[in-house]
């Protein structure tokens, strides 16, 4: 999405269009010869498996609606009606529901690998923003596509989710009521969702469409996290990254199929089979599993308003990261100190997840409210003093001299590169 | 990006690894896209409500026409007059534009009996009974005129309306389907 | 990355917490015990003759109480379920009267049931359902094995997720029906409900509904029946046509997955090498540039 393009086209009608809308230019110059780093590792596929699954749950998404019904006394036989009589209609359910998880999981390791490497300091601020800001489309879409089978979980995960702002005060009762469009979670409920389900994915990719033009200002990050300087230290992006990242894709579509084929209900809730009934509530209601780490976040504070102001907030802050993180050194390869609080944060992201699915009672709730102090004190305080105490490697002169070792001192540090550069493999 | 000198055996073996990887790719995309459109055509609970539905006709009156429907598609069932069985028999079929005989678009013996799809083949109004220069038919969208065997007579629609399956289970009960 | 720290941290913190509520809540349920299926695993397949006795079961026993709202008859007689044949499906939908209507005169009436029918609910509502059996209401069967599980504790979820086990639910109803026992562990069952061993809380509102010899199957040539007359082996019966009855494209699901993980793994071998032979390109590329 960036620069000017050389790009002539060859025949006379693609010139004359051309002319007139230089798209094909555009394209050109964005993915085909756009230079990349040429020591991108493999965690730097995840921005095309992220846009692969966009467009795939989309995809089964659109078919899904056109067997689909919104309605509160239709919905969850219809659902079952696509998974029994429409021609590979369980196949597209279980791609759909399933997708949506892969998704989440593609952009986790998106996102750690942003913090890892420190991707969102400057000058990639707007990108990191506009991350940020997928990823809540993200969660609204999921959460609202959850509602739409109208299960039990559906139900009462929207009753849960909607509830949350009732917890502000004054004007809180009212925004509620509002969501619902009734005085409960029922059929007006569940049509406004369908219609935001459908709405918000597009918005996403309209979201991802600036995200990849604010890439291509600055141009990828890389692992040694220094800016590329000489035509040595990248690769056009065809065929180069087009075939690293198509071979990604197709090894995350084997995890993927392996989920929706196989286990297509593991990730799912057993009571989401069951119809929403207003008058029980499930014994044991939790959300989808990449909801569980902000889900245990809002369970540690015994205190509504801030229990939700937390959880909200657990997101929000990394809006604010690019200016917490006092670092000068760009990635994480080269800062020792750092990758050990790094790779705390992440486990305990990832033990929050599973408190989030655990009832909130006794020790659980210790720990919930430990992981979350440690969560909130990593960009608050970890993040803020390290960049000013720990010390750091020193940096390879340039990304070419990172990958090929050529002098010196770089290259005794080359080896110790954490997620060493694979430009071979 | 120009390549070293490849000796002519390399550069075979090379061709055809990207030849066999493009296949596959083409042969996965191609699989993918099959579900998506196959999604498309009527589902296994719509193809069987299309089982055949019985019709007792003791109830349709000399002259009258009723309407019914077989998987989701609507059929006229009428009870034909004496006057407009002989105006449909005595029609000289050459002169139709789309020639049939009224026998065929009947049971034999069961000529009073005319059952015939109750959309009109120009693009799929109902045409309104008892009406139109023949009294058979008038389609009020584009003005085809259809006789009292259902035939075309005037207008745009290009056939007649078509006879569905259908048979007789007992002297008063069809079956359609 | 370091993703063996990452994942060595989460296993020892959660290992040591999952440790200490399972010691929390050991008291509470009990684990139904795991059977063999042979619609598990990545080759599944429902054993038709196992559908066909358990649909027995559900007809004979299950249904007097229980719908089953989604089943048509025509399902029975579909690929990848009990096999019953196109004359067998008409014959029995046909022993059924379906409400219909209204007529021309504007009636509700009775008609004999066709394959494209669904199987007609034992009570004409939920209402009714309810109050016939003591206010609890009885489950429609439709999705009922998708719809029950049991907990799996750390590490088992994790382990679950590579062994393909994901026969909770008929675990669950099988243990359930071989669940009811006249010690009642010290628990106060009041009048009407019933002691069972796997339902959540232990107090159930149905009684024991299976009993050894109750539905009779049918005889091979030595005249005797394939399978033991036992309430063992009709609870796994009607268990396993309670899953078919639930994912009747559960054969189809695991076929497709099959060619299409097995295709996408040769695709992915030939994306290796050609990735290899483009990157190998890269020296040359730089002595350009
Ligand atoms: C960002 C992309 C999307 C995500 C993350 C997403 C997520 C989800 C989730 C989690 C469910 C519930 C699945 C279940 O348990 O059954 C769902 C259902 C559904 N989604 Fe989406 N979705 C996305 C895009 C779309 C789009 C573009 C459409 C187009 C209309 C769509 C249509 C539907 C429909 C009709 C259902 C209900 C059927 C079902 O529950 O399987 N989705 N979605
Ligand atoms: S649709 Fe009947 S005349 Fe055009």
């Amino acid at each position: 999405m960036s620069g000017h393009s050389t790009y002539v086209p060859k025949s006379a009608i693609g010139r004359w269009f051309e002319s007139r809308l230089p798209i094909m230019g555009l394209i050109h110059s964005s993915f085909v010869v756009f230079p990349n780093p040429r020591n991108l590792n493999y965690y730097w596929t995840f921005g095309g498996i992220l846009a692969f699954m966009l467009v795939s749950q989309i995809l089964t998404g659109v078919v899904l609606a056109m067997h689909y019904v919104a309605n509160v006394d239709l919905a969850f036989n219809s659902v079952e009606h696509i998974m029994r009589d429409v021609n590979y209609g369980w196949m597209l359910r279980y791609l759909h529901a399933n997708g949506a998880s892969m998704f989440f999981v593609a952009v986790y390791v998106h996102i750690a690998r942003g913090l890892y490497y420190g991707s969102y300091k400057e000058p990639r601020e707007v990108l990191w923003i506009l991350g940020v800001i997928i990823f809540l489309l993200m969660m609204a879409t999921a959460f609202m596509g959850y509602v739409l089978p109208w299960g039990q979980m559906s139900f009462w995960g929207a009753t849960v989710i909607t509830n949350l702002f009732s917890a502000l005060p004054g004007v809180g009762e009212t925004i509620v009521t509002y969501l619902w469009g009734g005085f409960s979670v029922g059929n007006p409920t569940l049509n406004r969702f369908f219609s935001l389900h459908y709405l918000l994915p597009f918005m996403i990719a309209g979201v991802v469409v600036l995200h990849v033009w604010a890439l291509h200002v600055p141009g990828s990050n890389n692992p040694a996290g220094i800016e590329k300087k000489t035509d040595k230290d990248t690769l056009p992006f065809h065929p180069y990254f087009t075939v690293k990242d198509a071979f990604a894709v197709v090894c995350f579509l084997i995890f993927f199929c392996w989920f929706a084929f196989y286990i297509p209900n593991y990730l799912g809730h057993a009571d989401n089979y069951i119809e929403a009934n207003p008058a029980v509530t499930p014994s044991h209601i939790v959300p989808e599993w990449y909801f569980l780490p902000f889900y245990a976040i809002l369970r540690a504070v015994p205190d509504k308003l801030l229990g939700v102001l937390a959880m909200f907030g657990s997101i929000a802050i990394l809006v604010f990261l690019p200016w917490l993180d006092s670092s000068k050194v760009r990635s994480g390869s080269y800062r020792p100190a750092f990758q050990v609080f790094f790779w705390v944060f992440v486990a305990n992201a990832i033990v929050l997840g599973w408190l989030g699915g655990k009832p909130p009672e006794g020790l659980y709730v210790h720990a919930s409210r430990l992981c979350t102090l440690y969560y909130f004190a990593y960009f608050i305080v970890i993040l803020p003093l390290l960049g000013k105490f720990e010390r750091t490697r020193p940096l390879p002169a340039s990304i070419a001299e990172a990958v090929l070792g050529t002098s010196g001192s770089a290259s005794a540090m080359a080896g110790s590169v954490a997620a060493s550069p694979n430009t071979k493999g | 990006m120009t390549d070293v000198a490849t000796t002519a055996a390399e550069h075979t073996r090379r061709d055809f690894l990207f030849i066999a990887t493009g296949a596959a790719g083409a042969v996965a995309a191609a699989s993918a896209i099959w579900p998506f459109v196959s999604q498309m055509a009527p589902d296994a609970d719509t193809i069987a409500a299309g089982a055949p539905v019985e019709f007792d006709l003791t109830p349709v009156a000399e002259g009258q026409i009723v309407k019914l429907f077989w998987r989701g598609k609507l059929i006229f069932v009428r009870h034909r007059t004496k006057t407009e069985i002989k105006t449909a028999v005595e029609t000289d079929v050459a002169s139709l534009r789309d020639p049939e005989a009224d026998s065929v678009r009947v049971k034999a013996g069961k000529s009073q009996w005319l059952v015939v799809y109750g959309n009109c083949t120009h693009l799929g109004c109902v045409p309104l009974g008892n009406d139109g220069a023949f009294n058979g038919w008038l389609c009020p969208c584009h003005g085809s005129v259809f006789d009292t065997s259902g035939r075309i007579r005037q207008g745009p629609a290009p056939t007649n309306l078509p006879v569905p399956p259908y048979e007789f289970v007992s002297d008063q009960k069809i079956r359609i389907g | 990355m370091k993703t063996f720290k990452l994942i060595a941290a989460a296993a020892l913190v959660s290992g040591f917490l999952g440790g200490v509520a399972q010691a929390q809540h050991a008291h509470e349920l009990a684990i139904p015990p795991r059977n063999e299926w042979s619609f598990a695993g990545p080759f599944g397949k429902f054993d038709k003759t196992q559908l066909q006795r358990g649909f027995k079961v559900y007809k004979e026993v299950c249904a007097n109480c229980h719908s089953i709202n989604l089943l048509a008859f025509r399902n029975l007689g579909e690929a990848g379920g009990p096999g019953f044949s196109q004359g067998q499906v008409k014959a029995l939908a046909s022993t059924f009267k379906i409400k219909d209507g209204p007529n021309d005169a504007g009636d509700m009436f009775e008609r004999e049931g066709r394959p494209a029918d669904r199987w007609p609910s034992p009570f004409p509502n939920k209402q009714a359902a309810a109050a016939a059996n003591g206010g609890a209401l009885p489950p429609d069967f439709s999705v009922i094995a998708k719809a029950r599980t049991y907990p799996r504790d750390f590490p088992w979820f994790l382990v679950d997720m590579f062994t393909q086990y994901q026969e909770h639910g008929v675990d669950y109803i099988t243990a359930l029906l071989l669940g009811y026992s006249d010690d009642t562990h010290g628990v106060e069952v009041p009048a009407g409900k019933y002691y069972n061993t796997y339902f959540p809380g232990n107090i159930i509102s149905m009684p024991k509904p299976l009993n050894d010899g109750q539905v009779e199957y049918i005889k091979g040539a030595d005249g005797r029946s394939q399978v033991p007359e036992t309430v063992e082996q009709y609870s796994k019966d009607v268990s396993a046509f309670l899953m078919w009855a639930a994912e009747p494209q559960l054969e189809k699901r695991k076929e497709t997955g099959f060619k299409a993980i097995a295709f996408l793994i040769v695709l992915a071998g030939l994306l290796y090498f050609t990735k290899k032979k483009i990157w190998a390109r890269i020296e040359d590329h730089h002595s350009q540039a």
